[in-house]
């Protein structure tokens, strides 16, 4: 516990620093555009209606469908850019809001006296209504700014540094003490930056008042302080940071985690620097590794044979490694080899009840499936396995639902759900005694991990070499374990890799 | 001096006139009150003078230049306003209510200091003492002081008043009312008061302008407005203080 919070804690500055300079580029950007929105709207009523409404709209969007539009729209650049936008976006309506609602609520009779003694419209704004309404638009700026802080998280998915990096990993590796830090890091930051700006605007206000009260100085040192530290903060991070020679990617479950720290390993070996990018939505990381964005992940084939080949079929295991090899040469990713693992859909069921109802195979399912509900991940009864499987065995569950990967095991061993859609090297497959059903009609596709390489770090024979340690080397017991030390252990994700390292060199 | 020649005002595209066919002369130094029930159009007549509001029709000139060739913000600051909400800036100190349009006329700062010193020791609010206060601190009789302060702070020739003593208290009102009289003959101020309260008007205009429904029915000073009424409403509101003063006067007696 204290060696994993420890390790935890290790992480801290780097996600603070890319916390922190995402949350405040972000509000940065959002004052400076929702501010003279607001007061352009607050002058006219045909811009401030339809204003409003895109500003709502934007804010009723989920956040994540943002983050993702955001990736599409920039062509699947991933990274600090499009968090920044989205996160920018999201900033928006409580700034424009309170900005309409502070210029609407200055007296009229103090803005016609401004009239009145010759001041021009730009400076009635300026000196007379923006002023006063000050108080209200930085109540909206500190809403605004706990909403970052917090939406922040999400953009570990497409591959910005956060707080988010905690809590994804922390979630996919039952790794509680990562979520926690990550949380608590977040809130506290929330709570900070918003006392700050408290502060700041408590100073504001109190710097005509002749009064100098110990209680004034000692908080205008303090805010003085966290100005510094974060100008330094900010400073460090736009310094040139020395750059990673290749960027490793990963998408958010356990097992990529273990790649992505098992690869980065064997190149740090090689003397490379490299980067580490985890838990990217799966989507993302494949735009990211065709447009050079990334350089190395580990992808299944009947991942791209299904969802990036839409292909419905389902010919067997060496025809679609020989055809997913063939589409990824003609998108531009080169494919360097097979790992030797292989990790595929399977129904499972509990041992016992698989035995009571006597089912070993998909096939002694049909009879009853009418009566049974079914656990899956979140995209499995959306992918035309499922709609293969449902139509080659003529049968569909009567209760079908969908959980975080994690959950689902939980699920179906305390018989929430009579049979999930496991994953083959999942660890918690064997801990928990779970039956992986036959499937005779060969409905479910063949996963064979690959890695997956952009077409710059395949050139680079020094790479290719590095990285061919892995081509072929781990089984699926040796994945299985490995993912079972992190899910069902509670081990941390570095012992997992510690353990795969010495099988790469056995025999 | 001021002079508005067949000025019209109309919100409706001239269905309805708010000021109809106005011609009133204000000669330098002298006090004019403005004075009819609400709705009469006199606000409307006064904030035509520095176009607050334009007028629809006609001409109006301050000191003989015709204010519609004027750029509005700088005629503005060249004629003083005292405000019927007194309209005092609130996030600013009293000195900076004060030096308000000097700043705007970008007066040298020492030149702004002790112009604002002079206009606060006027109103009787020692610089020293209240110039750093904020207008919350203030009386609403001291609050509109300070609005008196800032009127006449540039030093203009004119000054137009909307009501300006109406939300005050009877006491306040009259000392205020008795040194606004003083300063503006010791200034040679040429004023445009508007009020709703005949006593008032009787008290501090050379002549008074009586408004009925966007007309100026006469014009004239107290005394021939109260011996030579020539309108019905005119014999009617300019009789109303001093029914009032007898009324109080038989009750008084009665005690």
């Amino acid at each position: 516990m204290s060696e994993n919070l420890r390790e935890q804690l290790l992480l801290l500055p780097a996600y603070f620093q890319g916390h922190l300079l995402l949350t405040l580029a972000a509000i940065t950007m959002g004052v400076l555009i929702s501010v003279p929105l607001g007061v352009w709207a607050e002058q006219s009523v045909r811009v401030k209606r339809p204003l409003l409404a895109v500003v709502s709209i934007v804010q009723t969007f989920p956040s994540l469908a943002i983050l993702a539009l955001v990736v599409a729209l920039l062509g699947g650049r991933i990274g600090f850019l499009p968090a920044f936008i989205a996160l920018t976006l999201y900033s928006m309506l409580p700034i424009v809001r309170n900005t309409v609602t502070g210029l609407e609520s200055v007296s009229a009779s103090v803005v016609e006296a401004a009239r009145g003694i010759g001041m021009s419209p730009h400076q009635i704004l300026r000196e007379v209504k923006l002023p006063l309404a000050m108080p209200v638009i930085v109540a909206g700026i500190r809403t605004a700014m706990v909403w970052t802080v917090g939406l922040a998280t999400l953009s570990t998915l497409v591959g910005a540094t956060s707080f988010g990096n905690y809590i994804f990993t922390g979630i996919q590796t039952r790794n509680l003490v990562a979520v926690t830090v990550g949380s608590l890091a977040s809130a506290a930051l929330a709570v900070g930056l918003d006392g700050l700006i408290a502060a700041i605007q408590w100073l504001l206000e109190k710097r005509n008042e002749a009064v100098d009260s110990a209680r004034l100085r000692s908080i205008r040192r303090s805010v003085y302080t966290a100005i510094a530290v974060i100008i330094c903060i900010v400073l460090y991070g736009l310094l040139p940071q020395p750059r990673a020679d290749f960027i490793v990617a990963g998408k958010p479950f356990t097992e990529q985690y273990i790649m992505v720290g098992l690869l980065a390993a064997e190149l740090e070996e090689a003397g490379f620097k490299v980067e580490q990018r985890l838990g990217l939505g799966s989507d993302v990381v494949f735009e990211a590794v065709s447009n050079g964005t990334v350089d190395l992940y580990v992808e299944y084939t009947g991942t791209i044979w299904s969802s990036y080949m839409n292909q419905q079929g389902n010919p067997g295991r060496e025809a679609i490694r020989t055809g997913v090899i063939d589409y990824l040469e003609r998108q531009g990713v080169v494919t360097l080899g097979f790992t030797g693992f292989q990790n595929r859909y399977a129904l499972a069921m509990r041992r016992d009840r698989a035995e009571e109802l006597g089912i070993a195979s998909i096939e002694d399912l049909v009879p009853l499936a009418g009566g049974l509900s079914a656990g899956a991940d979140l995209e499995f009864f959306g992918r035309s396995e499922w709609l293969r499987l449902r139509d080659l065995y003529n049968m569909d569950f009567s209760n079908k639902l969908t959980f975080d990967p994690s959950l689902m095991y939980t699920a179906v061993v305390e018989g929430q759900v009579d049979l999930i859609s496991a994953y083959t090297t999942d660890g918690r497959v064997a801990a928990f005694d779970l039956v992986l059903l036959e499937d005779p009609r060969n409905a479910l596709l063949a996963y064979d991990a690959m890695l997956l390489a952009s077409d710059a770090a395949a050139a680079n024979p020094a790479f290719v070499q590095a990285v061919d340690s892995i081509i072929d080397r781990i089984s699926d017991v040796a994945m299985r374990q490995a993912n079972r030390l992190v899910d069902v252990d509670g081990e941390s994700v570095n012992a997992a890799i510690e353990y795969l390292r010495p099988r790469l060199r056995s025999n | 001096m001021i002079e508005l020649r067949n000025v019209q005002k109309s919100y409706d595209g001239g269905a309805t006139l708010a000021v109809a066919d106005t011609s009133v002369v204000v000669e330098r130094g002298e006090f004019l009150g403005l004075i009819g029930a609400s709705g009469c159009g006199k606000t409307t007549t006064l904030k035509m003078i520095n176009r607050l509001e334009e007028p629809s029709s006609g001409e109006i000139l301050v000191n003989g230049r015709n204010v519609l060739g004027q750029n509005p913000e700088l005629l503005r600051r060249n004629i003083g306003y005292v405000f019927q909400g007194i309209g005092l800036f609130p996030h600013r100190s009293v000195a900076e209510n004060v030096a308000a349009v000097p700043h705007l006329l970008q007066w040298e700062p020492d030149k702004i200091q002790a112009r604002c010193e002079q206009c606060m020791e006027l109103v009787g609010l020692p610089f020293a003492e209240y110039g750093q206060r904020s207008p919350s601190q203030l009386s609403g009789g001291q609050q509109q002081r300070v609005g008196v302060a800032r009127a006449l702070a540039a030093k203009p020739e004119v000054v137009l008043m909307d009501e300006p003593f109406g939300a005050l208290d009877p006491i306040t009102r009259s000392e205020l009312q008795e040194e606004f009289k003083g300063i503006q003959r010791s200034m040679d101020l040429t004023v445009v008061m508007v009020t709703h309260d005949m006593t008032e008007a009787l008290l501090l205009a050379d002549r008074i302008a009586v408004m009925r429904e966007g007309v100026v029915l006469q014009i004239g000073t107290p005394y021939e407005l109260l011996h030579n009424p020539q309108h019905d409403y005119v014999r009617e509101i300019v009789a109303m203080p001093r029914q009032r003063a007898k009324r109080l006067e038989e009750l008084m007696r009665d005690e």
